[in-house]
């Protein structure tokens, strides 16, 4: 439970040596118990104190990491419920299942082969999870065997029986996988193959109490590598429990669910599970299993992760600048857009695959799209043609043609009078430059 | 261990808005629908009463949408010549519960279709279906503004959801609306600041419309913006629970208008191959867009694709199933 700002005050030495950068101790006891402060800024406090204070200073959900060099996945540590309050921090790592009595060595295959590339970002799914469906010890540790052999990325392993989980933790366990599940009834056990094997832990329960009450048996056995799972698979009930599971970490500090939460998908149907995975996604699970493989439906379910984990304090933008593509001549086309690295990326990758060597000149907006720029006066006449003028694209090009996005184009006559450039309305959608620019260019 | 479950308290709930008239009630829909009246974050029965599911709509055009993607012709090639056959192939087939009007044609530039042509089309939909109806205009304000009055004249009774009043231009709508006692969707660039200006303005001019405005937050689709859409959503849906009734009214959002402009719902699978085949990839782009406004409170959503429509309703039966601990 989070301790109050006098609760804190009363460990602390009580000197007002202002060494911490807080004028006196309360304001110090204070600043920590809103999160504002860190213990560590106080030099002279002292290791009893520290100890009773850790569950003041630590942050609401406990980081946890699951995989080893450059495939891990941190999980957790986040302090928000909703993302405009600041942001969310370590994206959900998504894992698709793999079951043991399939075809796990194909699975697998395909499973490596996902990768995903779209407006300049390079998307993965971060993790495999192996379960036990056959109920064979030897089976499963081929398995874990197969999929370790053709992917490096994090894992999850999913048994409840100790025994079979130790067969596939043989295989892997110097690869940190995460253990789905230590349960009510094999909890002491699981723990020490945790331990043992000092991998991360996911304490499923039957309900948040028995969940909590798990929680609190396994941490006085002194592990603290845990996941959470209410046991919840129906869309609204997982919900419910999600939204707790933040919620009293972030608002309560309750120490037994202050750590990441993993959810799976239970539907049959590929478009239902993408749908139930994403609501998931959006309300607070930091793991996701799913058995949806297909490139069609986790490209909209990692496009989703990475829009719902931007800073929403601050667009990302591209330098604003000229940019050539391939290696344009003095009678390259010129393109010209904002320097939104979203709308920079959409246009480039059209330019790109039009396969004419081009320039586009990316326009400082602020970081804002075409439309977005233009209500605000940003992608205006004026600034695209400072743009040009700073460029130096008018010792590069011999001709003076412009493409201008097509959402803009009553931009263009004040744009030509003021830039003296002829300028040519190209397609409203950037999915339309290729015809666009065979068309023109060609 | 008994855990104390984390319930908000709040000051207030969201509107309801009551959508389309009954013979009863002097129209001539067959049933009315009702959304809003949401005591809670979304789909968090727990801690408040969610009192009506959100709707998915079909969006009909007075013309051919040339512009759609080629794979929609098998689902709509054989109707879409006529909105009344076309609204009643998505009702009765597709299972949509509301249809969007959208009178596109009155743009000068498509088909440049008279008023009369536009109450044409608007009366070809209400005689084929019995659903509520969303009428929208083309998208150009001066065209917009010589439709509203004539339409909600003509559908007077039928209580409409009309639209849309921005905050340069929602005088025309919104007498209209006022005049023949219909909704008004009110429409505002993703800024809480311009949606709340927007709902004083139309007060104002009517106290009654108060109570009949559905926000359109502007939503942008999937990977083109939707985080903001999302969290402009999420603030509004807070501040009406915290009892800003300037933002306590039920939300719209056109997702399939929006997810079919991206590339990644277009693109056939020959021209990006690691992006998976295509019709598949466009339907989940649409209901990924739909289940992430969903989770921002959404209460209307205008979808495109018949099977989006399917799977969008499947996750709403799902989330609207009671979670009370
Ligand atoms: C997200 C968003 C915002 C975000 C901005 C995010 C950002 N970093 O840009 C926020 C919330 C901050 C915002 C603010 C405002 N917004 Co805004 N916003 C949107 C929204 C929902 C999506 C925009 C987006 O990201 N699109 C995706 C990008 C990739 O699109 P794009 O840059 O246009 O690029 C596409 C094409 O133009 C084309 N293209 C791009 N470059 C080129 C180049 C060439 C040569 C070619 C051929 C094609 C091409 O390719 C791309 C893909 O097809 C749209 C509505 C919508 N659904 O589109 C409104 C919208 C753009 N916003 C609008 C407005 C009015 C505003 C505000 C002025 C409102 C206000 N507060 O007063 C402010 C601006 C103030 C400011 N300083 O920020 C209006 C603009 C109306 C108009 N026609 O003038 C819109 C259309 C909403 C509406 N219907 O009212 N907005
Ligand atoms: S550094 Fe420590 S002892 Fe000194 S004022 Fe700050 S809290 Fe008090």
């Amino acid at each position: 439970m989070g301790l109050t700002g006098l609760e804190i005050y009363k460990h602390l030495p009580k000197t007002n040596c202002k060494d911490c950068g807080s004028p006196t101790c309360l304001a110090f006891a204070m600043a920590l118990a809103s999160g504002k402060a860190s213990l560590d800024a106080c030099p002279h406090v002292t290791e009893e104190a520290k100890g009773a204070l850790d569950s003041a200073s630590a942050p609401p959900i406990k980081l946890v990491k699951v995989g080893t060099g450059d495939h891990v996945v941190e999980l957790g540590e986040e302090t928000e419920i909703f993302r405009h309050d600041k942001r969310f921090f370590h994206p959900t790592g998504v894992a698709v299942l793999i079951s043991d009595s399939e075809d796990v060595a194909a699975k697998a295959e395909a499973f490596e082969a996902l990768e995903f590339h779209r407006v300049g970002m390079h998307y993965v799914t971060d993790m495999v999870a192996v379960k036990c469906d056959s109920g064979d010890a030897g089976k499963f540790k081929a398995a874990v065997e197969t999929v370790a052999g053709k992917t490096k990325k994090a894992m999850v392993l999913i048994t409840e029986d100790p025994a079979i989980m130790e067969a596939g933790l043989g295989v892997v366990a110097d690869r940190k996988p995460l253990i789905h599940a230590a349960t009510a009834a094999n909890f002491e056990k699981m723990v020490a193959l945790a331990k043992a094997n000092s991998c991360p832990l996911v304490v499923k329960g039957e309900g948040l109490d028995a969940t909590a009450e798990l929680v609190e048996k396994i941490v006085a056995l002194d592990y603290k590598e845990l996941v959470l799972d209410s046991g919840a698979r129906e869309t609204s009930k997982v919900l419910a429990d999600l939204t707790q599971f933040r919620r009293l970490a972030v608002r309560k500090k309750f120490r037994p669910f202050g750590y990441p939460a993993i959810a799976f998908t239970a539907k049959e149907d590929p478009r239902e599970e993408v749908v139930q995975a994403g609501t998931y996604l959006s309300k607070y699970a930091d793991v996701l299993v799913l058995k949806a493989s297909g490139k069609q439906q986790l490209l909209p379910l990692l496009s989703w992760r990475q829009n719902l984990y931007t800073d929403p304090q601050k667009p990302i933008a591209v330098e604003a600048k000229l940019y050539d593509i391939g290696a344009p001549t003095e009678e390259s086309p010129v393109y010209v857009t904002t320097n939104f690295s979203l709308t920079y990326f959409i246009v480039e990758g059209e330019v790109e695959s039009s396969r004419i060597p081009s320039r586009i000149l990316s326009v400082d907006t602020g970081g804002i799209s075409v439309l977005t720029a233009y209500a605000d006066n940003k992608f205006s006449a004026e600034t695209i043609t400072a743009a040009i003028k700073k460029s130096g694209i008018e010792d590069k090009v011999k001709h003076r043609k412009l493409v201008l996005p097509g959402h803009v184009a009553v931009l263009k006559g004040a744009l030509e009078e003021e830039s003296g450039w002829e300028v040519v309305v190209g397609p409203r959608e950037a999915s339309g430059i290729t015809k666009f620019s065979k068309e023109n260019f060609a | 261990m008994a855990v104390e479950i984390l319930k908000e308290k709040y000051r207030s709930t969201v509107g309801e808005v009551v959508l389309g008239a009954t013979k009863d009630q002097g129209g001539t829909r067959s049933h009315t629908i009702t959304v809003g009246g949401e005591g809670a974050l979304p789909y968090l029965h727990f801690e408040g009463s969610i009192p009506n599911r959100p709707v998915v709509a079909l969006e009909v055009w007075d013309m051919v949408p040339a512009e759609w993607d080629p794979l929609f012709e098998k689902y709509y090639g054989d109707v879409w010549s006529d909105p009344g056959t076309w609204a009643k192939k998505c009702v009765d087939e597709f299972g949509a519960e509301m249809i969007q009007i959208r009178l596109k044609g009155a743009d000068p530039d498509l088909k440049g279709a008279s008023v009369d042509d536009c109450i044409g089309a608007v009366k070809k939909v209400l005689e084929a279906v019995g659903v509520p109806l969303i009428v929208v205009g083309c998208g150009k304000p001066e065209v917009d503004n010589t439709l509203y009055a004539p339409i909600a004249e003509a559908a007077a009774g039928e209580n409409l959801l009309m639209g849309v009043a921005e905050l340069e231009n929602y005088k025309a709508v919104t007498s209209a609306c006022m005049a023949n006692q219909h909704n008004i969707i009110a429409q505002s660039p993703i800024d809480i600041n311009i949606c709340k200006q927007l709902n004083i303005l139309i007060a104002e001019m009517s106290t009654a419309m108060a109570n009949r405005i559905i926000i359109d937050p502007t939503i942008a689709a999937l990977g083109y913006g939707i985080e903001y859409s999302y969290s402009i959503m999420e603030r509004a849906r807070n501040g009406a629970l915290q009892g800003d009734k300037m933002l306590a009214m039920p939300m719209i959002g056109n997702v399939g208008l929006e997810s079919w402009r991206a590339k990644e719902a277009n693109q056939p699978e020959a021209g990006e191959p690691s992006w998976g085949e295509q019709e598949e990839r466009g339907i989940l782009w649409e209901a990924t867009t739909a289940m992430a406004y969903l989770q921002s409170g959404i209460n209307i959503m205008v979808l495109r694709h018949p099977e989006t429509l399917k799977v969008v309703k499947a996750n709403i039966d799902d989330l609207m199933k009671d979670n009370s601990y």
